[in-house]
């Protein structure tokens, strides 16, 4: 996007469709967006729109039918076992639900003792021990109080900073979150996209982050992305973006957002039916062509 | 004053542990008017899916009610035998989950889904449901056409307005929607919604409503109650939830909610 960094992953005119003919699903079609090393990129719109598609392409749990991933400057490559595993390492998730993710058997120190010992085989013994404080620190967490836990014994949002802990554990370069904090209050919302926001700058990670809540979207995220029917339909600066939005979708989206201020009964709250159905019916059409409405912001043409 | 449709009195609930008992609901009362979208708000676990439960007489254990009252047109829901449980459920009280859109059986046609209910509540024949069926769809913006068609063909917000439509099929004096549209885009929630605002002004049901989004409460509902572990801590207009909010809590919880335009920083709870 925006950046003159190189990537750390490239999506080039990605696609992926489900079922055959004549129930074809275009989950994908040709989806290209670049992750930076300390930037957050943004993926919002309709739901069924692709936005798991593209996190599952993204965790290489699907392959594309069409288009390919570029890591680090190379094509990613399905045949080679040891750079595949490689990928799987850089490359991590943290899912919507904090309370399914982790394993209630065991405590939590375990759960980042493992994938210490699995991917960084050099720390030994009372290293591990230091690095699993240093983890549950950096998100947050005291690990005299929460090593020796199990999951059932923590909030919705301590959990999630442990699955947080986890990635980095596994030396995440790229994090994709789906939903991170939907199921997560408001109070503890706020404190793990803080956490994100921190480990991005710090640590220099890649952050892909899925949500409805556009509002959390411009918290932590400088670019953006908006998906309509298995398609972009605008992408760029989320500033810009968001304060000047040009294609149809983006602005019925934008217009959508809950707003206190505005109530139900407000004539000028109110969708109207045919206005909603339109600007379905042009963004679903297929477009290649793109329009520069600024360096940094861009819409897909329509109609 | 007229006589509430809901009034809740006093209502504390237990989860019964093997040790101790938790209280989820302690002491809460407050009332829903005919026609009154009433929101119930507040961080997770606060009680909001126990009360919900409880007026749905959908409770199990280890869930207990110690005491208090539900009255439902000064009927205690409570007392309810099963034989008179049948006919209220439904009829009387109908619930919106956030998963409820899963909730559609995959292998019945949407038809035969309405006719199931229609059927057994109101002992409709084929043609009188299949009439009905057309009349729901249509409320909630579905082409009646396609009723022949199964929930896999339909978009997760359509399988949701589906599911409200049926609830609403056999004229229920009030919906339980507990965080209906959480799991759906802004566009759709916002259309589910507005169907939901015109439907009671036209067909009187009430709604009780439940979500995590202040902000959207604040549009859709008449008057909030915000919880605090369990206990009804403040109870006003929505306006005056939104403008004027009395308790702490209540303007900590703004304050933790970024906003699409402000600044970026929030304060509130950051830890
Ligand atoms: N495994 C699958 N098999 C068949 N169809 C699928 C599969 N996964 C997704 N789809 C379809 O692909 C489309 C995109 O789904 P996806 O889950 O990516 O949407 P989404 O944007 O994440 O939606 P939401 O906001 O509701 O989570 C949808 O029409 C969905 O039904
Ligand atoms: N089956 C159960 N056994 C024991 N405790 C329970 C049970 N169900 C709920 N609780 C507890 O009761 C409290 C209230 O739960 P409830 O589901 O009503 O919260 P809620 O306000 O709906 O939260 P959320 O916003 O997360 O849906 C919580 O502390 C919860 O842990
Ligand atoms: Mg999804
Ligand atoms: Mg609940």
């Amino acid at each position: 996007m925006s950046t003159s960094s190189q990537p750390i992953l490239k999506l080039d005119r990605v696609s992926k469709t489900f079922g055959s003919v004549p129930y074809i699903v275009k989950a994908a079609q040709a989806v290209s967006f670049e992750l930076h090393p300390g930037r957050t990129l943004a993926l919002v719109g309709e739901s069924g729109s692709g936005k798991t598609t593209c996190a599952r392409l993204v965790m290489r749990e699907y392959q594309p039918n069409e288009g390919e991933l570029i890591f680090k400057g190379k094509p990613v490559q399905t045949g080679d076992a040891k750079a595949l595993a490689g990928y799987r390492r850089s490359v991590q998730m943290i899912f919507q639900d904090p309370f399914s993710s982790l394993n209630p058997a065991h405590t939590i120190a375990y759960h980042l003792r493992r994938p210490l010992q699995l991917h960084q085989r050099n720390l030994k013994g009372k290293e591990i021990d230091a690095k699993i404080n240093e983890l549950l620190e950096r998100v947050k967490l005291d690990p005299a109080i929460v090593a020796p836990k199990h999951p059932h014994e923590l909030s919705g949002g301590q959990r999630q900073r442990v699955n947080i802990a986890r990635t980095l554990a596994v030396g995440a370069e790229i994090i994709v979150a789906d939903e991170p904090t939907s199921m997560l209050d408001v109070s503890v919302r706020l404190g793990v996209l803080n956490l994100l926001n921190e480990m991005k700058r710090d640590l220099r990670l890649a952050l892909l982050y899925i949500t409805h809540d556009i509002a959390t979207a411009r918290y932590v995220a400088e670019d953006i992305i908006v998906m309509y029917a298995g398609q972009i339909v605008e992408w760029g600066n989320i500033n810009k973006v968001i304060d000047n939005p040009q294609h149809p979708y983006t602005k019925l989206l934008l217009s959508a957002v809950p707003d206190p201020e505005i109530r139900f009964d407000d004539p000028k709250a109110h969708l109207q039916a045919a206005d909603v159905d339109e600007v379905r019916r042009i963004s679903a059409v297929p477009d290649a062509r793109s329009i520069c409405i600024d360096k940094d912001h861009f819409i897909r043409q329509v109609g | 004053m007229t006589q509430p449709l809901l009034s809740i009195k006093n209502l504390t609930i237990d989860y019964i542990g093997e040790e101790t008992d938790f209280r989820a609901v302690d002491n809460v009362s407050f009332d829903v008017a005919a026609g009154e979208i009433f929101g119930l708000a507040g961080e997770s676990g606060c009680g909001k899916s126990t009360i919900a439960f409880a007026i749905s007489r959908l409770h199990k254990p280890p869930a207990l009610i110690r005491s208090g009252q539900i009255l439902l047109e000064g009927r205690d829901v409570l007392d309810l035998d099963i034989q008179a449980l049948r006919s209220f459920r439904w009829r009387e009280v109908a619930m919106v989950f956030q998963s409820a859109m899963n909730s559609l059986n995959p292998v019945l046609r949407v038809e035969a889904q309405f006719y199931d209910v229609l059927r057994t509540h109101q002992g409709m024949n084929r043609k009188q449901a299949r009439e009905r069926t057309a009349e729901m769809l249509r409320l909630v913006d579905i082409q009646p056409d396609r009723m022949g068609d199964y929930p896999h063909q339909f978009s997760g917000g359509m399988r949701q307005r589906i599911v409200i439509a049926i609830c609403l099929a056999l004229n229920p004096k009030i919906v339980v929607m507990d965080e209906p549209t959480t799991a759906l885009d802004v566009v759709v929630q916002r259309e589910i919604l507005q169907r939901v605002n015109e439907l009671r002004k036209r067909l009187g049901f009430s709604v009780l409503f439940i979500t995590h989004d202040l902000g959207l409460m604040v549009q859709v509902c008449d008057r909030i109650g915000i919880m605090l572990e369990g206990k009804l801590v403040e109870q006003n207009t929505a306006q005056a939830i939104y403008g004027a909010p009395q308790h702490d809590y209540t303007k900590k919880l703004w304050a933790s909610f970024p906003s699409l335009h402000g600044a970026k920083t929030a304060e509130g709870f950051a830890s």
